[in-house]
């Protein structure tokens, strides 16, 4: 493979997750803390495509493109949900939102 | 691109279209509408939860790098030899359509429930559950 080898892709893969999961557990807003899902998601789908590039393998690919599409599909649900939220004027704050909890 | 030195052309596509065409104008609609808000979680001494959020992101980042350094010596330093049609999109369209034609049609209804779904939460409030 010219360039890199595939355990640079997983570090920077590596790098990419812990700072959206950094972000999703230090930030309040939830515009915020989606925007940080979306970096875990697409330090999953480096670390898949790097793993489809070194197998020799198309699956690999297939799943990272199933992945994008959920990450989109989540990123309309969750932002709906904030929008809901803000119209109802309650904080946008996921320490305050607990309504839902049990 | 980094999916581009992946082989990986029609995902780099797609990655674009999805992600700069629609996600990040979507946040940008979303906090227009919404204004700027304050959110300056190292204002302040900090809590408990920041210091347990920053030690278990450096302990998932540590732990896989520490694991990928001690495999990168064998295995992971062999990529496999493939052809120029490896990513193109005739090649994602024939296993979409023939291996994994059921992650295919799952994928379709997770976008119809998802564009439902939207309409219904940004669709107005009821007059009665206003506060």
């Amino acid at each position: 493979m010219p360039g890199p080898g595939v355990a640079a892709y997983l570090i920077l893969s590596v790098i990419l997750f812990a700072t959206g999961a950094f972000g999703v557990l230090i930030r309040r807003s939830p515009l915020i803390v989606l925007l940080a899902l979306e970096i875990m998601l697409n330090a999953g789908n480096l670390a898949l495509i790097a793993f489809a590039r070194q197998t020799g393998t198309g699956a690999g690919q297939i799943f990272a493109l199933t992945v994008m599409v959920v990450a989109a599909a989540e990123a309309v649900v969750g932002l709906g949900l904030i929008v809901a939220v803000s119209r109802r004027h309650m904080d946008l704050d996921v320490d305050k939102l607990t309504t839902l909890r049990g | 691109m980094l999916y581009l030195l992946l082989a990986a052309e029609f995902v780099a596509a797609a990655q674009v279209l999805v992600y700069a065409g629609a996600v990040v104008v979507m946040f940008l609609f979303v906090i227009a509408y919404l204004g700027g808000r304050a959110d300056a979680p190292w204002a302040g001494t900090p809590s408990l939860q920041s210091l347990a959020a920053i030690v278990a992101a450096a302990a998932i980042a540590v732990e896989i790098v520490v694991v990928i350094a001690l495999k990168a010596g064998d295995e992971l330093s062999s990529p496999a030899q493939v052809e120029d049609s490896f990513g193109s999109p005739a090649e994602i369209g024939r296993l979409f359509l023939g291996d994994h034609l059921l992650a295919f049609e799952v994928t379709s209804i997770v976008l119809l429930v998802a564009a439902v779904g939207g309409v219904i939460l940004g669709s107005a409030v009821p007059k009665e559950k206003r506060s």
